[in-house]
Order: structure tokens, then sequence, then C-alpha cells
């Protein structure tokens, strides 16, 4: 009963957008309050039916009801409670209820905390919202009915799949699609200001804590993807430039931009059509991720059943969402009017190259992600890009990014000094230019291209903490003065000083694990002896064990250091016999400077368990943990820019037009 | 120029939008890999019979002068999905008269025996690839993997993976049609 119940929310949640998308947006045109503030009950309402759903779903999955052919293909009753309520979201129905869910959500959330946007405003925005619901809704109804009955039911489920039972990966989903989805709000009050004709700085005001929040999920959500393929794909490495990574990637690099110009707007009134295309652009990729992801358009590890039935069916959402809010873009863009004026060298100036080269980056990307299909459209022939584009097109075009970051914060707004500012960091780049003299000396020989990074890395994080130390007047007067003035700093700028700085330390872990990487992949028996940055390390032999519901071949090996144990490591390879796949549970010795990083695959050959060899891969990531550590910066520092009270009080309300003060409240 | 500049954006998309639906033809497959042997001669080679059984072993020449086009089928008893392709097989040998050979990729020699034994055995001829040296020859990805060779040895016809599924047969057997390797029966 409980799936039909469910079935029937969704279709009362897409009678509630149907209205939702209608009554606001045209009491806003006409100014009719009641009708405006009838957004505020209809999201609200339609969350509810959405949540009603998905808890509906979820119960399926909890109480493996096999009657319901979702929970069938993609649950199985031996499966830990916890994979059985994030099997809710692991299958194309479910994650798409997921999406809803969320945009839903953020319209609700709108509704609720957005009290000090304008009626008419919060009214467009909200009926914007509900145009995408009303696609996503009457797409799962028409096409991914999620709560479809199957008889008669199976015994049990069909999927176990051991290497996706991983509390990162369950929760890698969901924060992702926060992220992504979350951007859907900021689309909504771009297309909002586009009807209604007036961009200005309450605007961009009103807009950046729902780009923080959704930025922050986003990095949040990228980050865990990563960190899971690192700890349990057993290869060793963190991004591997698939197109389902790109995807995520894009709306990421796109979303920064929009929180940097996102500050242009308010604070001088300036980049205006420019901010309105980066909010449609962003959520835009976003979209062109679910399409990517569930059409089969390209080849990928991660992508859902393909169903070119489905992937027409986004891909007229794409077309009426992006093609009509850029068509709105091309037509009232232009009768905006330029904002505030600036020098070539100014905060403002600063901020439009950090836009143009993550403009230019996501481009890259996109293009990269896209040229196997554009090159098969035109001459038939079928190519895969890989990492080695990537890394040379994406990293050196990044790299003048991360020094203008430095300068960034130290230019004022309209007309900065440059020399003056040099002049402040003086010390910073001479200090770089040791550090990495240092690291040099340290590592004799690596790449050009790593050593410029950590270069620009160093410099980043001095500059970043110098400045801060300057705005507090550290070492300059008594230390309690300092602290004072750190506590009346506005929290915005503390987010700014710890996103930047997690940057840094992100550079510092990207660029160590990967240029001064050593791997080693070779065949062992018991007492082989490996010697990998600087350890020795005694392979042991293998034990069988077992386990819950699957048996593991678990190897021994001892590391020493200058003939000192260190530690010992346990890989395993389970082998789950009822799902019939195994998994590589590597083990890691992790610290600061790096992680030694040893996982076992299969035999060496065929009659290994005879002749006892097999094939161990070892490798030594340093600074790996750095990635980890400057992602949680990242998401930490825009957390502390969130919590500002500048962005919770808001700019006063403005009497826009006659009917708010008529019409009395309900 | 600032009126032009605005439309940008929405032309470029409308590209993008021109080449996913191009990208959505259901006949499409981006995973497909195409064979560089398609409308070559096969690689020559000479493999000996499985050690064990009676089935003799294969080199190029067997594969040319047939009546009709034939199946050249990568198996090996260690793989799982070639168990599942096993009964596709037997079944278009034995109902459709296709004439199947085989080479039996980095394989045990009694473990072959014994799959052969169990499963039934509807291929002519068996070469025994024990180190897989034939198989970089055919630059084979994976077993299984089918070819349909022409009368004159030249490759018609790919498949990576077992035939396994309606969909996947379907797709076989219209191959085999196009090709001419079905028996010509009068129904």
């Amino acid at each position: 009963m409980t799936p039909e119940f469910g079935h029937f929310a969704l279709a009362l949640a897409l009678a509630l957008a149907l209205v939702q998308s209608v009554l606001p947006i045209l009491g806003a045109a006409r100014g009719n309050l009641m009708w405006m503030r009838s957004a505020r009950a209809l999201s609200v309402a339609q969350l509810l039916f959405v949540g009603l759903a998905f808890a509906a779903l979820m119960r399926a999955f909890v109480v493996s009801d096999f009657t319901v052919l979702n929970v069938a293909e993609n649950s199985h009753s031996l499966k830990p409670m916890l994979y059985k309520v994030a099997a809710t979201w692991g299958s194309h129905e479910g994650s798409l209820l997921l999406w809803v869910l969320i945009l839903t959500a953020f319209g609700a959330a709108v509704s609720f905390f957005g009290s000090n946007i304008p009626e008419p405003l919060k009214a467009r925005t909200l009926s914007v919202q509900a145009w995408i619901s009303v696609g996503f809704l009457s797409f799962m109804l028409l096409t991914s009915n999620p709560f479809e009955r199957l008889f008669p039911p199976p015994i049990d489920g069909n999927d176990l799949n051991p290497l996706l039972q991983d509390v990162g990966l369950a929760m890698h989903p969901p924060l992702l699609y926060l992220g992504y989805v979350g951007f859907s709000i900021v689309f909504s009050f771009a297309v909002a200001a586009l009807l209604e004709g007036r961009i200005d700085t309450a605007w961009a005001r009103w807009v950046r804590p729902w780009t923080l929040a959704a930025w922050m999920s986003l990095t949040a959500g990228i980050a865990l993807g990563s960190w899971w393929a690192y700890y349990e794909l057993g290869w060793g490495g963190w991004w591997f430039w698939d197109p389902v990574e790109n995807v995520s990637f894009m709306p990421w690099l796109l979303g920064t931009a929009l929180l940097h110009s996102a500050i242009v707007t308010e604070k001088r009134d300036a980049f205006k059509s420019w901010t309105i295309l980066l909010a449609i652009l962003t959520f835009s990729l976003s979209l062109l991720g679910t399409f990517v992801v569930r059409s089969g358009l390209l080849t990928s590890v991660h992508a859902f059943a393909v169903d070119p039935e489905r992937g027409l069916y986004i891909l007229m959402l794409l077309a009426l969402s992006i093609g009509g809010s850029l068509a709105l873009f091309a037509w009232r863009a232009p009768m905006m009017e330029a904002g505030g004026l600036f020098k070539p060298v100014s905060r403002e100036a600063g901020l439009l190259v950090n836009n143009l080269i993550l403009a230019a980056a996501t481009g890259t990307v996109l293009f990269g992600t896209l040229y196997p299909l554009f090159l098969e459209a035109v001459t038939g022939d079928k190519i895969s890009v890989g990492p080695p584009f990537f890394n040379a097109s994406f990293i050196p075009m990044m790299l003048p990014l991360v020094f203008v970051m430095g300068l960034g914060p130290y230019l004022s707004w309209k007309r900065a000094d440059l020399a003056g500012v040099f002049q402040r960091l003086r010390f910073v780049a001479i200090l770089s230019v040791l550090g990495v003299l240092a690291i040099w000396y340290m590592t004799m020989g690596g790449p050009v291209l790593a050593y410029l990074s950590i270069l620009l890395a160093i410099w980043l994080f001095l500059a970043t903490l110098r400045e801060w130390a300057l705005r507090i007047r550290l070492f300059d007067v008594p230390f309690k003065e300092a602290l004072r003035r750190a506590r009346n700093l506005p929290r915005a700028t503390h987010g700014m000083t710890m996103a930047h700085a997690g940057l840094a330390v992100a550079i510092f872990g990207f660029v160590g694990s990967s240029a001064w990487k050593s791997e080693q992949v070779v065949f062992v028996g018991p007492g082989s002896n490996i010697f990998i940055a600087g350890f020795d390390v005694t392979f042991e032999g293998v034990q069988r064990l077992s386990g819950p519901n699957y048996f593991a071949d678990r190897g021994t090996l001892v590391v020493r250091r200058d003939g000192e144990i260190v530690t010992m490591l346990y890989p395993e390879r389970r082998t789950f016999p009822v799902a019939q796949s195994s998994t590589t549970e590597s083990a890691i010795r992790s610290t600061l400077a790096g992680d030694l990083y040893a996982s076992i695959a299969a035999p060496a050959s065929e009659d290994a368990e005879e002749s006892g060899a097999w094939t161990l891969r070892i490798l030594y990531e340093p600074l790996v943990n750095f990635i980890w550590i400057g992602s949680f910066m990242l998401v930490l520092g825009g957390g502390l820019s969130l919590s500002d009270r500048r962005l919770r009080v808001g700019a006063p309300r403005r009497r826009t037009i006659d009917a708010t003060t008529s019409v009395p409240a309900e | 120029m600032k009126r032009i500049l605005a439309f940008a954006p929405l032309v470029i998309a409308v590209i993008f939008g021109g080449f996913f639906l191009w990208g959505l033809n259901p006949n499409r497959d981006p995973s497909e890999i195409p064979s560089v042997l398609i409308e070559q001669p096969a690689p020559e080679f000479e493999l000996a019979a499985v050690e064990g059984l009676e089935t003799p072993g294969l080199s190029r020449a067997d594969l040319t002068g047939h009546d009709r086009p034939i199946v050249l089928n990568v198996f090996a008893s260690w793989c799982v999905p070639c168990r599942a392709e096993h009964t596709v097989l037997t079944n278009l040998v034995e109902r459709d008269g296709i004439r199947l050979f085989g080479i039996n990729y980095k394989d045990k020699p009694k473990d072959a025996v014994r799959w052969l034994a169990n499963l039934g055995n509807p291929y002519e001829r068996i070469g025994s690839d024990l180190n897989g040296r034939i198989g970089i020859e055919w630059g084979i990805s994976g077993v299984p993997e089918s070819f349909i060779i022409g009368t004159d040895g030249t490759v018609l016809f790919r498949y990576v993976g077992p035939v396994v599924g309606d969909e996947a047969i379907a797709k076989f057997r219209e191959a085999l049609t196009q090709a001419g390797a079905l028996e010509e029966r009068n129904s």
C-alpha cells in the first residue's frame, strides 16, 4: 500500500508544482499579494509530498519489499541496514527522487528563510523553481516511476555489490546533489531577476548565501567521492578525469566563479549581466551532468542503466530550461546598465581575472569531456580523452589563478596601488622562493611544473595568512588587541582566509601525491622484499580468513625503516560468494608526510594457492592527506562566510510596488 | 555588439544541443570498440589441439574455404560468462547450423577438457592458445569474443563479450544473417 501512497504523493506534488509555476508569478505581474504569497504554502506542501514519497520508497527498502521493482533490483535482504537505506538513492529512479526532494527543499527554504527578499522577486523565483519541479516530477512519473510493482515478487533482491557498500559512497550522492541541485535556486533567482528586469546590489546579497550553501555541499560531495575512490578502489588515485567526475567538477568551477562575481555585484554594482549568466550556466552544467549520467551519451564507469527514451526527455527539459533562460538573457541582458567603474589595477580587475580563468578552465574541461562525442559525430572516429589532455591544459591554466589569488585580497576596490601591494608581499615572495628551494633540495628532481605549483602554493598560503595578520595588526599591536580585532572582523573575511589557505593546502596534496608518488607492482611470495620511498617492506604471506558474508585473503606486510619495524600492513582481498564479486581492501599507513598504501590484487597466476605468489601493489603518496585537509578547509571557509551576520540581516526592505503595503497580511 | 554578445551563449547551447540529439541515437554505443581487423584478412596462426581432447587443432587455413562464413569463438574454462554463452553457441550450431571454431585462451588443458566434457563440445576445431600469443594477434580485449570470418579469410564481424541475452543474440544473429553464415534450410 505505501508504494502506491508514495506514487500518489508524487502526483499531488506535481499538481502543486503546476499551480506554483503559474499563480505566484502571475501575482507578481499583477501586483496581487495574495497570489504572490501562495508560493509559500505551495512550496512547503510540495516539499511535504515529495518528502512523503521519498519516505515511502525508503520504507520499501528498509523492509525489503521486493514487490517493488526498484527494491528488487537494487537491494538484498542480507545487506546491512545502512546500505539498504542508502540504496534508496542508488538507482536511477531513486536518485531522481532525491534530486527532486532537494529541489523542492531549496524552494521551501527560500520561502521560509527568505523573509528579507521582496515579495515579487520571491514569488517569481519560486515560480521558476516550480517550473523545474514540473519538468522533473513529470519526467519521473512518465518515464521513471520508482514505485513500479513487480509480480510475482522474487525471493530475494538482486544487488549486493560489495564495492558500493561503503559509508563514504553512501553519503557521496546526497552531498553532491545538495550542491548540484542547490544551484537551481540561484538559477531561479537569476531568471526571476531577468523577468523583473532589475539586478542590483541587494539581489546579489540575497543570492549569495544560497550560492555558498550549494558550493559548500558540492565541494564536500566531490571531496568525499574522491576520498572513496582513493581508499576503496585500490589504485591509489584520487581523480581520474572520468566524464562523470568532470560533470560534477564543472559546476564547481563555475560556481566558484559565481561566488566571486556576485561579490563584485554586491559591493560595486558591476558585472551584473555576467553574474546572471554565471548563475544560469552553473545550473545548466548541473543539468548537463544529470543528462550525461542518465542518457548513455558518453562512456563512464559511473553511469546508470541507459535508456535513450529517458535521455530524450531530459534533453527536452534541457532545451526548455537552458535554451529558455539563455534566450531570456539574450533579450534582457543588453538593457542592464553598467555598474561601478574601475581601474585595470583594482580588486574588481583581480576578480575579473579570477572569473575569466575559471570560465576558461570550465570551457576546457567541458570541451575535453565532450570532444569524443563531437569527433564521433563529425568524423565517425572514436577516441577517448584522458588525464594527459586535462593535466596538460587544465593545470597550467590554474597556476596564474593561484598567483592572482595571493594578490587579490590586498587590492582595494576601484583603484589599487600595485607597487604598494608588492612592497607588502616582498617577504612572502622571498620566503616562497626559499621554501621551494628547500623542497627542491630535499626531493632532488621532479617535473618543473611541480616545483612551480609548489612555489605558488607556498605563495598563496603565506600571502593569505599575511593579509589576515595585517588586518588584525598581529605583532603590531598587543596580542589582546589583535585578538579583539580578529573577533570584530566579519566572519566572511575569516571564511575567505580559511578557504584560500585551504586551496593552498590542497595544492600541496595534489602536487605531492602526483609528482613524487612512488609505485611498484610486483609478484611476491613469502619472504619477498620491496624497497620503496625509504621503507623496506617484507611480504610474510597470505592467510585465508572468513568474514560474515565473505572470505578474505589477508596479506601480512612488515614495514621497516632503518632496520626498525615501523608498522604492519594487512591488505585484504575479499571474495563475496553470493554476489560473485570481490573487493580490494587496501592497507594504509597514513601520516601527514604521506601514505604508504598496499593492496593485493588477484593471484599472480592461477595456481597461486599452491605457489603462494601474489600481485602486490605498493605505493607511497607524499602529502596526499593534505588534499582532504584542504578540502575540509574550503568547506569550513564557506561555512564561516555563510554564518556572517551581514547575510542574515540583509538589506532593508524596499517598497517596490504599492500592493505590498495596501493588502493586509493573511 | 553587446546585443550580439548576449546571444553567444544561446547559440553555443543550441550547437551543443544538436550534438546531444545526435548522440542519443539508440543504435550508437559509445563503449563499442571497432576492431581494426574488420574487412582485413585474418591473422596467420597455427595452434595445436588441446591436450587430451580429440578435437583437432586450428590454423588460419582451417578457417577458409568453407561453403559459408564461419564463427571463431575465443573462450576459456575459467571465464564465467563463457559458460553462459556456451548454451547460446551450442543452439546456434544445432538449430541454425553455424560452423563454430574455437580458440581456447590461456587455459589449462585438463580444465578445458573437463569443461567441454561437462557442457558439450560444439566446436569443429579448437586451437590451444596457452600463452595468449595468438589472442594478441587477434587483438582481443577479454574473453569471450567472437568473430565471423568470410570464406576467403576476411574478418567480417567482431563481437566483444558474451553473446547472452535477447539483445545480444539478436545483434549477433543479424550479423550472421548478413554474412550468410546461417545454414540455408528449405522450410
